[in-house]
Parts: structure tokens; sequence; C-alpha cells
């Protein structure tokens, strides 16, 4: 007995350690709870509050881009999408073939779809396809028990309604890639788009508008419980265009067939009215992405449908050029109004002899003669006596070989060469190069844009800038009025002198371009012809008497332009038309000038607009 | 005297359910209750899928507890060497099928019953160790060759546990068994000698550790450094009972684990989904629980008045505690995590049930607190 009370007692000392060290145990397990929902209670409410809460954005809208009467030229149109949900769908197969029997799926599709759905957790809708009209849309509602998992969504998507007609300048919309989602989450929202070229590039930020914000309840693999707050986003802000659309497709339809550039534009503003370039190209296209087959088409197509030539095609001005020699020439002191210059048809300096276009010459003229009849001599020898520097000072001044003030991007700035620039090349300036510089050939470049800037400077005698905004969000933008501009700081009778020389080129007997007189006599047109030669043509076959440039191949060919004011007395429209290998501006280039200025002054879009003013008047200074 | 007095009064079957310590078996229904209460929000805020099976597993269990608490604990005794060798044969049929299936196969099904038998294994070895040490007297007690016996039934069953491979069990396993040796009157110092080696051996078994269990180790150490990984379990664990806060986020209210960033909240996390629903209010309210019942297998060793029923209490009381502790301490990442489920609130029905006929064999102890028992004799 004695001894089992000893073991007992044994067993109980034990025991009650045990029992001792048990509740020490538990005692530390209670003081780091209270260490773990007390002392740090906060900090792990708000970790779990970001663990359950998952803010997403909403895409906004995106503005609109407007002619400058309102009328859509880039807008947003209602895009019917099919979606998967894979989970809901009992068997996706079944689903898909289903699916096919309404609206036929290629294999192609069918693969990228299991692809996707594969790839995704299975409560993330798959597209199976967009663009549905809405005949398919009523089918697929329609026989929605047969489709478990089908799921019908609006979207939106980019259209433009003018396609190739404005492709170059409206430009288009494509999917970001992954640096443009680093600068802007915004961007990585499904179907959102970003400008690429034309205007939808230059305005991206504020067509792009405001992203709304949706707070969800998410579970631990992402799905959506519930939505907690909700931020609508805000619209993007049109852009109102300068150009007038109906204007833009005449302009167009006169261009034809020709891989040519034309355009139009209000002298006193500089507002761009017209910026066509032929061929285009549809801008929807790269909406969904670019095939492999239709870039291949673009890039070797020989007309170059890519790029927009008004404003990044370069040309030989040819005669166009003469007017900025001529003014440098009288601002310079080199000739004046009335000097006279004999043209026996061709120009001897050292050992070159640099011929005019008229074989015989043309005898004595004065600046007026000069201009109007293109007379090379005469150029060549003002361009000589004024030098090359003077002349690139003035071209500059004009708007040739500077880059302008468009809010278009892609422009190129094209060439005045200056001795100083020869120099940057390595090589010494030739009196020769001066000489040919006097009738536009040689180094110098220039854009259609250009051209028509330089003309409107000297139809209206202000330095305007061409732009095509003319208002964003429904705010008119600066720059709309005549004053906004500056004056062009030239004598108004050396300038008067120029554009009395252009209007004969048009309307006197023996000017270079009879075909460019207007055909409604109500108004008068003042212009100038251009040939740009693309390949030099040499002495041989000059003298052999047999030269055509019209039987050259036709890259060979020059190009035609034709620069022009109206209406004479009181100048409101300047244009420049460039047809690429069009031979002789003339011939090709006058004709379409004379109709595109017709169809400019009947529909007189400078003085018909819808007044956006009052707008700019209600938001203030 | 008075224990022949009882033995002729009141030893028939209503005696017995009169004895039987309906206060513990009150306690015990208490804490199902809270895990019905749990599951009920794990599921969601319905009966289905857990809470309702689980009050049929907890009823189902509750008449076999009491079935074995009527058991006469001397029959118990008589079979303590049989259920230990069953143990070992299922340990090492687990092991077999395991070579066939997953590699670390640790269940067994029987009858449509999924058992985990390194769970029955750590009963079996109780009853065994108090079966060996019942007769010892403080003497033999004393001599280590008595001891080389039970040690190698003890390592058995604990090898095996470590080849399944389940190193948290066989490390409870190994503990629980301790508990006995130490209550039973091993000498201090045997403990000591065996103590002084062990970080050598933590060290050693580092080396010699699955990947998995390597990695777990690390996490524990530095959760952070994986938190969707290996470590978020313990990350979205902490976060849930920190979100929780004094008060808790309310019944059926716990963000983390209705929107399932806690894993396994009807199992191994059940506790943390507590702390998050009821704060820190209602953790410490269910730790208390656990405690009482705790304590009352304790409190049920100490009145017993023969060595086996001492000693099989006191193993069951301690197994019960282990695994409290270790889940405890596992969803607050405070010891590496390991598939250790709260008895009686976590769901699952295996774990129950043998954790039920523990208790069952705990009451049976206290129903036959003052049987005579003819190993004691030795010592009279």
């Amino acid at each position: 007995m004695r001894r089992e009370t000893f073991r007992s007692g044994v067993f109980t000392r034990r025991a009650l350690l045990l029992m001792g060290g048990q509740a020490a145990v538990l005692g530390t397990l209670a003081a780091r709870l209270y260490q773990v929902q007390v002392v740090e209670g906060a900090r792990f409410a708000t970790l779990a509050n970001e663990n359950r809460i998952s803010a997403r954005m909403i895409a906004p809208p995106r503005g609109r881009v407007l002619d400058r009467f309102g009328v859509v030229l880039g807008g947003s149109r209602i895009n019917w999408r099919a979606l998967l949900i894979s989970e809901q769908a009992t068997d996706v197969g079944a689903t898909l073939d289903a699916f096919s029997r309404i609206v036929p799926l290629t294999d192609y599709e069918r693969a990228r779809i299991d692809r996707e759905i594969h790839r995704y957790r299975r409560f993330i809708p798959v597209m199976v396809r967009e663009f549905l009209s809405w005949q398919d849309m009523a089918a697929i509602e329609v026989n929605a028990p047969d489709l478990p998992g089908i799921l019908v969504d609006v979207g939106t998507t980019r259209i433009y309604p003018f396609g190739e007609h404005l492709a170059h300048v409206v430009g288009y919309v494509a999917p970001p890639n992954e640096a443009d989602v680093a600068d802007d989450p915004l961007l990585a929202l499904p179907g959102l788009r970003i400008g690429r070229a034309g205007m939808e590039k230059y305005h991206d930020l504020a067509l792009r508008g405001r992203p709304g914000a949706v707070q969800l309840e998410v579970n631990a693999v992402g799905r959506v419980i519930r939505e907690l707050d909700r931020q609508e986003g805000l619209q993007g802000d049109d852009v109102g265009l300068t150009i007038d659309s109906g204007l833009q497709q005449e302009v167009l339809n006169i261009l034809g067939d020709e891989s040519a550039s034309a355009v139009v534009m209000d002298c006193h503003n500089g507002e761009v009215l017209a910026m066509a370039t032929n061929p285009g190209f549809d801008p929807s296209v790269f909406n969904a992405g670019v095939s492999q087959a239709q870039w291949g088409e673009w890039t070797r197509d020989r007309r170059t449908p890519l790029i927009n030539k008004a404003t990044s095609g370069l040309y030989a001005p040819g005669s166009t050029f003469k007017m900025a020699v001529a003014l440098a020439g009288l601002e310079s002191k080199a000739i004046t109004i009335n000097d006279r210059i004999d043209c026996p048809g061709y120009l001897d300096l050292g050992d070159t002899r640099f011929h005019c276009w008229r074989k015989g010459g043309h005898g004595m003229l004065d600046l007026r003669g000069g201009l109007k009849n293109s007379c090379d001599v005469y150029f060549y020898e003002v361009a000589h006596r004024t030098g090359i520097d003077k002349v690139a000072a003035m071209s500059n001044h004009l708007g040739l070989g500077v880059e302008l003030e468009l809010d278009l991007p892609g422009q190129r700035r094209g060439l005045i060469p200056t001795r100083e620039w020869r120099m940057g090349k390595g090589h010494a300036w030739n009196i020769g190069d001066t000489i040919v510089s006097g009738i536009g050939q040689g180094f110098i470049q220039v854009t259609p844009l250009q051209l028509a800037t330089y003309t409107a400077r000297l139809a209206s005698g202000r330095l305007v800038q061409p732009h095509l905004t003319r208002s964003l969000g429904g705010v008119l933008q600066p720059g709309t009025l005549p004053d906004d501009w500056p004056a062009l700081d030239l004598p108004d009778r050396a300038l008067h002198m120029v554009r009395e020389g252009m209007w004969s080129v048009v309307n006197e007997q023996g000017g270079t371009a009879p075909l460019a007189k207007l055909p409604d006599t109500r108004w008068q047109m003042a212009g100038k012809t251009g040939s740009a030669q693309v390949r030099r043509v040499s002495r041989e076959m000059r003298e052999s008497g047999t030269f055509d440039s019209a039987k050259l191949p036709w890259e060979y060919r020059p190009h035609a332009l034709f620069v022009a004011f109206a209406p004479f007395d009181a100048p409101r429209y300047a244009l420049a038309v460039v047809i690429e290998h069009g031979n002789a501006g003339a011939a090709a280039a006058a004709p379409m000038a004379r109709d595109i200025m017709t169809v400019t002054l009947r529909r007189d879009p400078a003085n018909r607009t819808d007044q956006p003013t009052e707008k700019l008047a209600a938001a203030g200074p | 005297m008075q224990r022949r007095l009882w033995r002729e009064a009141s030893f028939d079957l209503t005696g017995k359910i009169v004895r039987i310590n309906w206060l513990f078996v009150l306690l015990l229904c208490a804490l199902a209750g809270v895990g019905y209460t749990a599951l009920f929000s794990a599921a969601g805020g319905a009966a289905e899928p857990y809470a309702g099976r689980h009050a049929l597993r907890f009823c189902i269990g509750l008449v076999m507890m009491l079935g074995i608490a009527l058991v006469d604990i001397r029959l118990i005794a008589r079979l303590s060497w049989l259920a230990y060798a069953v143990g070992v044969a299922l340990l090492i049929g687990v092991m077999r099928m395991g070579h066939v299936g997953k590699g670390a196969q640790r269940w067994i099904e029987i009858g449509g019953l999924q058992l985990q038998p390194s769970e029955l294994m750590k009963i079996a070895l109780v009853l065994a160790l108090a079966h060996w040490f019942h007769k010892a007297s403080w003497e033999r007690m004393g001599n280590p060759l008595f001891l080389i016996p039970p040690i190698i039934a003890m390592l058995i069953p604990v090898g095996l546990i470590l080849k399944e491979p389940n190193l948290g069990t066989a490390t409870i396993t190994a503990l629980v068994a301790a508990a006995v040796f130490f209550a039973a009157g091993v000498r201090w110092w045997k403990f000591v000698l065996l103590a002084l080696p062990v970080p050598f051996a933590a060290h050693l078994a580092y080396q010699h550790l699955h990947d998995y269990q390597r990695a777990r180790i690390d996490t524990f150490m530095h959760p952070e450094n994986d938190p969707l990984g290996a470590g978020y379990n313990i990350l979205q664990s902490k976060i849930a009972l920190g979100s929780g806060g004094m008060w808790g986020k309310g019944y059926l209210q716990g963000t983390q684990g209705h929107l399932d960033f806690l894993p396994e909240k009807q199992t191994d996390f059940i506790f943390t989904m507590i702390g998050e629903e009821f704060g820190l209010v209602g953790a410490l309210a269910v730790m208390s629980l656990l405690a009482l019942i705790i304590l009352g297998g304790m409190l049920i060793a100490l009145r017993c008045r023969h060595q086996y029923g001492r000693l099989v209490a006191l193993g069951i009381s301690f197994n019960f505690f282990m695994y409290v502790f270790v889940n405890i301490a596992m969803v607050m990442g405070a010891i590496p995590v390991g598939g250790v489920p709260l008895p009686l609130v976590s769901h699952g029905g295996s774990a129950m049930l043998t954790v039920m006929m523990g208790f069952g064999i705990l009451l049976s102890v206290h129903v036959h607190r003052d049987v005579e028992f003819e190993g004691a004799g030795d010592d009279r």
C-alpha cells in the first residue's frame, strides 16, 4: 500500500508538472494570438482589404474626329461580340458546334478559341466572334438555350466613314503594345486602342478621355463576387478638324487614279480644307491588326499608299519655285521690277550651257514676263545675281524647306540648299548649283503642303502656318482668325508684282497655263506651273530633238506641279497639286488645279462654318 | 473496504452510466458545437457540405465513445498489445499501399471509412506503454534494462510514421510516448541525457528531410520571401487572424475565409476562421474550452486509482493537447505547417473517430477508476 502511494505520488507530481507545462504553452499561444490579432491587427486588416478589393478601370468612350461641319471622320460603332465562359458550358465542344450552325466558325478560329480557353481561368470570357451583324445577334439570342456558356456583349470599335479618302489625315488606332501599357495602365484594358497615326495619334490623349473606376470584391482566384463602388469615366474630347470632308472627296475624285497629292488651304488663317493623297488605305484594318499579305501589298505598291505625300512626299518644286527666287531678287535689290533680262534660249556660264525650256528663247523680259512665260534664263540670271543663300532665306521665310507648325505627325522638312549645307557635306558650292536652284531643280526638295503654304503666304501676305485642328472638345482653338497670324513683312509692291505674274500665267494670252483658267467667270485664278525632273536629261538627248519625256517609263517621267490661289482680286484659297510622274505641270496638273479651285470656290468652306465661336466665348478666356 | 462496497453495490450497467463523467461529455459536445458553427460559416452560411456531416459524425462518435466508456478497463488493458500489433500492421499496410499509390499515402480504407493508422497507433502505443508500466515498481523503473522493450515499442511506430513520411505526426507520437514515460516515473536524468543530443539530431535530420519538409521550415522562418508560394498559407492565415482584431468581423462576415484567400479553411485552418469572425475574444473562448477538456482529462488521470488508468488517461489527454498546440501554433505561424486538424472542430471523419475512440477509453478509465486491478498488487 505504501509503495502504491509512493508510485501514485510520483505520478501526481509529474502529472502536475506536465499540466503546468501545458498551461505555459497554451498561455504563450494566447499571448501570441493577442500579438497577431490586436497589436498587429490594423496592419493585417489593411492587408485583408487589399486582398479582397480589386479596383478596375472602365475604358472611357473614345472621342470622335469631326470635320469642320461636324461630319464624323473617325467615330466609334457598337461592336456585338459573342463570348464564351467555359465554366458555364457543360460541353465546350458541343456549344461551339451549335454556335457554328448559326455563325460558321473557321478551323482557325476554333483553334484560337481552344487555345484561349486553356490559357485563362474557366470563368474568364473568351472571344468567340466579333463584329456580329444584327441578324446573327438575334439568331444567337433566340438559340440561347442551345448555347450554354455563350454570352453576348456590346463593345465598341473604331470606324472611319471616309475610309481611304482621309486615312492619312485622320490616321488610325491599333492595339497598344507593351511599352504603351507601361506608360498608361489604362491601355491594358481589353479592347482599348491607341492612336497610331494622323490626328488619332496627335490628339490621342484628348481623345482617350478619363477612365472610370469600379471597385470589385474578388476572391482568391480573382473571381468577381460583387461590385462595391463605381465611378463612370469621362468620354474623350471630340476633335474638330479644319477639313471639309465634302471638298476632300471632290478633290480625290478629281485626282482620279493618279499617284498624286493636293492641298487646299485658307490663305488667311492656314486652315487646311483638304489634304488629299492618292492612293490611300483603309485605316480600319489596323483596328484588328494588319495581315502580312496586306502589308506586303502596301509596301510593294510603287504609288506608296501608306505615305502621306502631302506632308512626306519630297519633290523638286520646279518652276513653282520661281516666285521665291523673284522675291529674293527684289528683296536683295539684285533686280528691280522693271529690270529686263535677255533670253536667247540658253545661259553660258564658263563652259557649261544652261538651256531655257523654250529652244528659241524669249527675248527681253521683265519680272512679270519672266513669270508669265516661266522663262528659265530669266530666273537663272536672277538667282545668279541674288546668290543661293538669299534665295534660301527667302524660300524658308515663305515656308519652303522648313518644318511647318503642322499638327500632324510624320511631316518631312525637305531641303533648300545653302553654301553652308554643301560645305557640311564636304563639297564646295558650284555656281552651277545656284543656276539650277533658280528654276527649282538641283538639290531643292519640298512637300506639297509647303507649296500650298508658300502660295497662301504669297496670296495673303500673312505668315500663316498650316493646321488641321479647329476645335477641341467644342472649344475653338487659336489660329482661326486672320489676325492670329503676323504679316509676311515683304513690300506690298513686290508681292503684288508676283501675284500679277501668277495671274498672267493663267489668264493672259501666251501664259504657260491657259488650261487653268476658271470656267466660271465670277472668279479668276492665279497660278504657276512646275515640272520636276526625276532624271537629269543629257545634252545629247536634248539635242537629238527626238526627246519626249512623255515616252519615258512612268517612274522616269517628271512630276507635274501646280500652285494657285483664287479669287485673284480677293485671295481666299490657295492650293498645291503634285502629280507624280505626271510629266508636265501645264498639261497634267493645271486642269486639276482648275477643277479643284472651282469646287472649292463653289463650296466656299471658309465662309460656311458651324461657328463654334460661341462655345469659345462660353468657355471663357 | 470502500472499494469492495462499490463493486458489490454499483458495478452494473446503471451504476456505470451514472459514473460516466457527464461534465466532460458536455464539454466535448460544446466543442463539437463550436465546430458546427464554424463549419456552417466555412460553407458560406450553409449546413452543407461540412456542418451537417460534422454533426452526424459527432453523433456516431458520441455513441461509440459512450459504448467504449462502458467497457471494463481491465478488458481494454488485456487487449493493449493486440491493439498495438494491429496498429503496426496497419502502418505497414499503409506503406505497402503507399508504394502502389502516390508516394506519401497516409490513409487506409476500411469498409468505406478512411482511417489514418498513425492516429490509431498513438492511442494503441499509449495503451501498450501503460500496460508495460502498470506493473512496474519504482525500483524496476530505475533499471535501464527494463526500459529497453518500451523504447523499442515506441521506436517501431515512430520509425514507420517517419517513413510515410509524416514528420509532424511522428514527432507528436514520440512526445506523447515521452509524456507517458515521464509520468510512469522514468528518472529525470535520463530525459536530460536524451535531450542533450537533440540539437545535433535536429541538424542531422534537416539534412535528410524531404524537400517539401525543408521548404516548410524555410517558409516558416521567412514567410514573406514567398508570399504566393509555400508561405501563402501562413501569411493569409495571419492576415485573417489579424484582420479579425479584438471582436472579429462578425459571424459569416469573414472576408478572408469567404473569399477563399484562406486555404483549407474547413480543415486545418478552421481556428483562423473563428479568429477572423469572432476576434481575439472568440478565439480565446475556444482555447479556454480546449484547455478545460485537457484539464478534465488530466483530472481523470489524477483521480484514477490504478497505474494503467492513470497512464492511459494522461497519454490520451496529452495527445489531445498536442493536437491543439500544433494546430493553433501552426495557424498563427508559430511552428511549421503540417496537416494537423483541430479535433472535433475541423471537418474530417477519421480524425474525429479516432479522437472519440480515445475519449471513450478515457471515460472508461473514469468509470472504472476505483476498480481492483491485479497488476497493482505488486506495489501493495
